[in-house]
């Protein structure tokens, strides 16, 4: 079952003499709700993320799972990232298996356990395969099935699809959420993509840069499943960038820290 | 040339284990130029020393009186003792190079700050010649033998060491985000993600330890022991019986080529690239 993330009130700084790079973070997201960051980049929706997993601790305020005090990673609160990472010297399904094996089950009883989720993620043919023979979207499902493997109460997920080719990034888009509302799993995604945030999450969260701090959100009223061409879709998706665009300081507030152009507005257009 | 392919091709598709054979003759014909280039050149050297009034006295270092004293020794059986104590005494000093390095070279290697207080010293030590040592190691040990194993300790545990610590920095830092996120424990760190990520390069290391190691240890057995290749040359040469002399020589080369093919074989087993 899902469970409840509380920000409380996180600032933090790199280094004690660094400007803050996140600032008086609050929020509360419900067990079971879909949640999606955006923000420029740099913004330090990354450096959130982390702090959720427990990868990162705050300078300053403190993240709370089901009222638990996020203080070191653990299963039950998985992260997936960008990169798939597997490791290439177990073949798909070792990989999946691997925080159930490290959690002290027994090899055969893992190997059982991630049977069926490498079937729900399409890979049934798969298993026994190098996962270097793997293509990125391919891979990026197994990291999947690992990360669901050890029954998460909570999936957050850092720019996971961004590598991927359009088709397989879509599909996934798709069968994420459903995975997480069929489990009750809350979801935290951050993504550049206003699309993304529109088709994947309940609630859409704007973080500000300089420093990173949560200046807008969104709810996302629409049925599942969510299509791109759909009336309600494309409004959702203008009200949203409005409102980024409303809340953005742009270049402005970036202390011309770095100089790439809005990634936002460009991916939604 | 024409010939020669087709025929290659019809053995082909009539038995499919003929071309693996043709293929594997064939990856030895480089080998086969090279080898025999080595023999005609030994057997030159051995007519000039035959020759030359001077020298004549060391004719038995050709290769026809070497390859009969090697089947004499291998016929009487009397090769395989000092082979035996050779093998001991390299692979005790590897089992302890393996039992140090391994450790050392993932701690340094782990640890930034390790490294930056280690590096010096140990390119220090590692330039010093094993047999440098040996007037140490024989005040230090009891027997000769272990004094021996101390000095193959020495040549191993360096290129050991480098090659775990680099294999350990080499580790993409995102596999160990990715099992801290999933619970991973020190050990488990260490037992599911480190170890295997760096398997390649401790065996790579390995192979080079054993290289320094084989050559250390012929001239250490030149000391005290009354064992080994390394003393059978010495007896030889002391019984100015050179034909023995230079077939332990070839046996000691042989050995040494079998001892890196099977690293190279283990390497290529617990290497997971993928071509
Ligand atoms: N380990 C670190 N040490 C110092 N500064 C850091 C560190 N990690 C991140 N930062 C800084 O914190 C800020 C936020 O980084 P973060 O990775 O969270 O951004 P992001 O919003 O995820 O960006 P992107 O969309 O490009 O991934 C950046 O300015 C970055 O330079
Ligand atoms: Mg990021």
């Amino acid at each position: 079952m899902g469970a409840s993330i509380s920000l409380d009130y996180i600032t933090h700084r790199f280094s004690a003499a660094a400007k803050p790079t996140l600032k008086d973070i609050e929020n509360r997201i419900e067990p079971g709700e879909l949640v999606a960051l955006i923000g420029r980049s740099g913004c330090g929706k990354s450096t959130l993320l982390h702090m959720m997993a427990g990868l990162l601790i705050p300078s300053d305020g403190c993240v709370r799972i089901n009222n638990h005090l996020v203080t070191k990673p653990s299963a039950k609160w998985n992260m997936m990232f960008q990169k798939a990472s597997l490791y290439p010297w177990m073949n798909v399904k070792e990989n999946a298996a691997l925080g159930l094996l490290f959690d002290g089950m027994p090899k055969a009883k893992a190997g059982e356990r991630v049977d069926t989720l490498l079937d729900m993620v399409g890979l049934h043919d798969k298993k026994e395969v190098n996962v270097q023979s793997l293509s990125g979207g391919q891979q990026q499902r197994v990291a999947l099935a690992r990360s669901l493997a050890t029954e998460p109460e909570v999936l957050l997920l850092d720019e996971p699809f961004s590598a991927l080719d359009a088709f397989t990034r879509t599909q996934l888009q798709e069968e994420v959420p459903n995975i997480c509302r069929e489990r009750g799993i809350t979801m935290v995604i951050v993504t550049h993509d206003i699309d993304e945030a529109i088709a994947m999450a309940d609630r859409v969260l704007i973080m500000s840069q300089n420093p990173g701090r949560i200046v807008g959100e969104l709810t996302v009223d629409l049925p599942w499943p969510r299509r791109h061409m759909d009336a309600g879709f494309q409004s959702m998706r203008d009200e949203l960038m409005q409102q980024f665009k409303g809340t953005d300081t742009g270049l402005a507030g970036r202390n011309g820290a770095d100089t790439e152009e809005s990634e936002v507005s460009e991916s939604a257009a | 040339m024409n010939t020669s392919n087709t025929q290659t091709i019809t053995a082909a598709s009539v038995m499919p284990n003929m071309s693996q054979l043709f293929g594997w003759l064939k990856s030895l014909q480089y080998p086969a130029v090279g080898i025999t280039g080595l023999l005609l050149l030994w057997w030159f050297g051995g007519f000039m020393i035959e020759n030359d009034p001077d020298l004549s006295a060391f004719a038995a270092f050709a290769p026809a009186p070497t390859f009969s004293a090697l089947v004499d020794l291998v016929a009487s059986g009397e090769v395989w003792q000092p082979i035996g104590s050779s093998l001991y005494r390299i692979l005790s000093g590897l089992v302890w190079g393996i039992g140090i390095g391994v450790p050392v070279g993932v701690t340094v290697g782990y640890f930034g700050l390790a490294l930056k207080v280690t590096n010096v010293p140990f390119q220090f030590l590692r330039m010093i010649s094993p047999l440098a040592w040996m007037p140490i190691a024989v005040l230090a040990f009891q027997s000769w033998d272990s004094a021996i194993i101390f000095l193959i300790v020495m040549a191993t545990v360096w290129p050991i060491i480098f090659s775990t610590a680099h294999g350990v920095r080499r580790i993409d830092p995102n596999w160990f985000k990715v099992a801290r996120n999933l619970g991973a424990s020190g050990f488990q760190m260490l037992r599911r993600i480190i170890l295997p990520a760096i398997m390649t390069d401790v065996m790579a290391g390995i192979r080079l330890a054993v290289g320094v190691a084989w050559v250390v240890l012929v001239p250490a057995e030149y000391l005290g022991v009354t064992s080994g290749l390394g003393y059978a040359i010495n007896d030889a040469r002391d019984t100015l019986s050179y034909d023995s002399l230079a077939a332990v020589v070839i046996v000691i080369g042989i050995i040494g080529y079998g001892l890196d093919t099977v690293c190279s074989v283990l390497i290529k087993r617990f290497n997971w690239h993928m071509e």
